[in-house]
């Protein structure tokens, strides 16, 4: 056994997460091919790099079949409930800075907050006999949101990219997704509500809880630890 | 925990007492359309249910609840005055708590009446209460129907009163709404900018979506009549949060809610129905004085109850959900009934409960 490490296998998350684990004198690296998802770690003994899509590493950390792993804080709140009895964060990476956030047509000048938001869903349920609807991949978190906000009469519609062109495409009214500049979203007409801000997202070290270990997986761990906590 | 065979067991002794008190035993499909169930809970119950799919019918829930389902079967093809039982799985999905179950048996009894509602919440109170007397349960009750009399009553617009009657089983969102229109909650800047604005519109920039233009203005017009209603008054909100506080035995209670009733006279005949309700309970035989009562109970958890609801729980054991609750549901006749209601009122016991707390009336 040794100690596996989840890392995101493509673009700008991987390569990142490389350069923030040599800058602490551990090298990871792809082997073989650019189109091989198996990876190298050179300057700790007992780790074991594995490749996975980044949203997949909420999942295996949950499983134990991983013991550490990359990825943003969004995911892990989204996809795991009780997160905390499921993995503990050993270090904010740094990059990857994203706010999952609520967002409306700029046009709708009448909605500022969730306040707003509630009362105008409650008009357009009226007016156009179907709930308003709220385009999203992060049904858990929103839904939670919203239900500590006791906002009512919407739903939430599945969009797992281009979200931001729902509202224009009229298959959404609403959007709550990710953004670190609020660039695509002032680009496609719409605004952040005041109090729309869900959770503050940036890369991070998991370290599963649940995982069985063996005594030199709990040395490894430890090193690791202290070097990267 | 104890096993399935013995809470099958345990769930065809209470079917069958409820059988023995005059109700037709009745069977529900599992699989329940998802548009009905969410058109009355809203997004919410996607997290408390779970939901399964096929290409000719779409979305379905594994039954969360018997109410709606049973409410459906008797508002197409029921003989009234009717009296149900019925026994079987409910399904919740639970993702925060592992510890919580995700399948159980219910047991239920409900009825459609016309006549004497308060016969009829005591008839359903009164069961119960004889089914579950071995077990030594502390029970509880409200009336969700004096609340939404209060609000009725308030001397404000009509369109404040419908944003606090929406809100009636958002106890935050209701507190929230209170402060705003009591003028105690600061109005938003933005609020206050686009309430001075001559023309909202000017920067709106391109419309886009659904929410056309129209709907924008007409909501524009709504918080302009509302900024310039009078703030409800420090009376109106003293007269709620009294109404809110009441809790103690049902004869205090009551007691209480006279005295509010000689200021918020809008609640005077949901006061009566509760001491015509606590009459109806005394004559089944139950210390009806005495009987718990709080004003806001059932306000978090029992959304389509509108009038009595009632719990049993077990003292001691702050780890169990609730024996039994129920309540009426008069609007949810109405809401599933398409121009038809019925007023209905009833109730569920968790066998497997009974069981553990060593049930065998």
């Amino acid at each position: 056994m040794s100690i596996k490490l989840g890392v995101p296998s493509k673009g700008r998350l991987m390569e990142k997460t490389f350069e923030w684990f040599a800058g602490r004198g551990i090298t990871l690296g792809r082997s073989g091919s650019e189109r091989e998802y198996a990876g190298f770690v050179e300057g700790v003994e007992n780790v074991e790099l594995v490749l996975l899509s980044a949203g997949e590493i909420p999942r295996e950390l949950a499983a134990g079949r991983i013991q550490l792993g990359v990825t943003g804080t969004d995911l892990i709140r989204e996809k795991l409930g009780q997160w905390e009895s499921h993995v503990s964060e050993l270090a904010e990476l740094g990059f990857g800075h994203a706010d999952l956030v609520l967002a409306v047509p700029s046009a709708w000048v009448d909605v500022s907050t969730l306040d707003d938001l509630d009362a105008a869903a409650a008009a357009f349920r009226a007016q156009h006999g179907f709930r308003l609807r709220i385009a999203t991949k992060y049904h858990r978190l929103t839904r939670e949101f919203l239900r500590g906000a006791g906002v009512a009469d919407y739903q939430l519609v599945d969009s797992q990219g281009a979200t931001e062109g729902t509202v224009k495409n009229e298959t959404a009214e609403a959007i709550a997704d990710i953004t670190s500049t609020g660039d695509t979203l002032r680009a496609n007409h719409l605004k952040i509500l005041e109090d729309g801000l869900m959770l503050r997202s940036q890369a991070t070290l998991f370290r599963a809880r649940g995982a069985e270990l063996t005594e030199a997986d709990r040395k490894t761990l430890a090193e690791l630890s202290a070097r990267l906590g | 925990m104890p096993d399935r065979a013995a809470i099958l067991a345990e769930a065809a002794r209470l079917r069958g007492q409820f059988e023995a008190a005059g109700a037709l035993p009745v069977e529900t499909a599992v699989l329940q359309p998802a548009g009905t169930l969410l058109d009355l809970y809203g997004e919410d119950i996607r997290a408390r249910a779970y939901i399964t799919s096929d290409a000719l019918r779409g979305e379905q829930m594994l039954r969360p609840d018997f109410t709606v389902p049973v409410v459906q079967m008797h508002m197409a093809h029921g003989a009234e005055p009717a009296r149900y039982t019925y026994a079987g799985e409910v399904f919740r999905r639970q993702e925060d708590d592992a510890d919580r179950a995700n399948e159980y048996i219910q047991v239920g009894f409900e009825i459609f009446a016309r006549d004497d509602a308060a016969r009829s919440d005591a008839e359903v109170f009164s069961t119960f209460h004889a089914l579950l007397a071995p077990l030594g349960l502390q029970p509880a009750t409200g009336d969700i129907g004096i609340l939404m009399a209060a609000v009725d009553g308030l001397e404000t617009s009509e369109r404040r009163k419908a944003a606090l009657r929406r809100h009636i089983w958002r106890p935050r969102r209701f507190r929230a709404l209170i402060e705003r229109f009591s003028g105690r909650a600061p109005v938003p800047a933005s609020r206050a900018e686009l309430l001075a604005a001559k023309d909202p519109m000017a920067a709106a920039g391109p419309m886009i979506g659904l929410r056309g233009p129209e709907e924008v203005a007409a909501r524009i017009a709504a918080l302009r009549e509302d900024a310039a209603m009078p703030p409800l008054s420090e009376n109106d909100v003293a007269l709620i949060e009294a109404l809110l506080a009441v809790r103690g035995a049902s004869e205090d209670a009551l007691e209480q809610l006279r005295d509010i009733a000689v200021d918020l006279p809008a609640i005077a005949p949901a006061v009566t129905r509760f001491a015509a309700r606590l009459e109806a309970i005394g004559a089944q035989g139950i210390d009806a004085a005495a009987l718990p009562f709080e004003a806001s109970y059932g306000r978090t958890q029992m959304e389509y109850y509108d009038g009595f609801v009632f719990g049993f729980t077990a003292p001691g054991r702050p780890d169990l959900p609730p024996v039994a609750t129920g309540g009426r549901y008069d609007a949810l006749t109405r809401q599933l009934g398409a121009g038809r209601e019925i007023p209905a009122v009833g109730g569920v016991i968790r066998p497997g409960l009974t069981l553990e707390l060593g049930a065998a009336t």
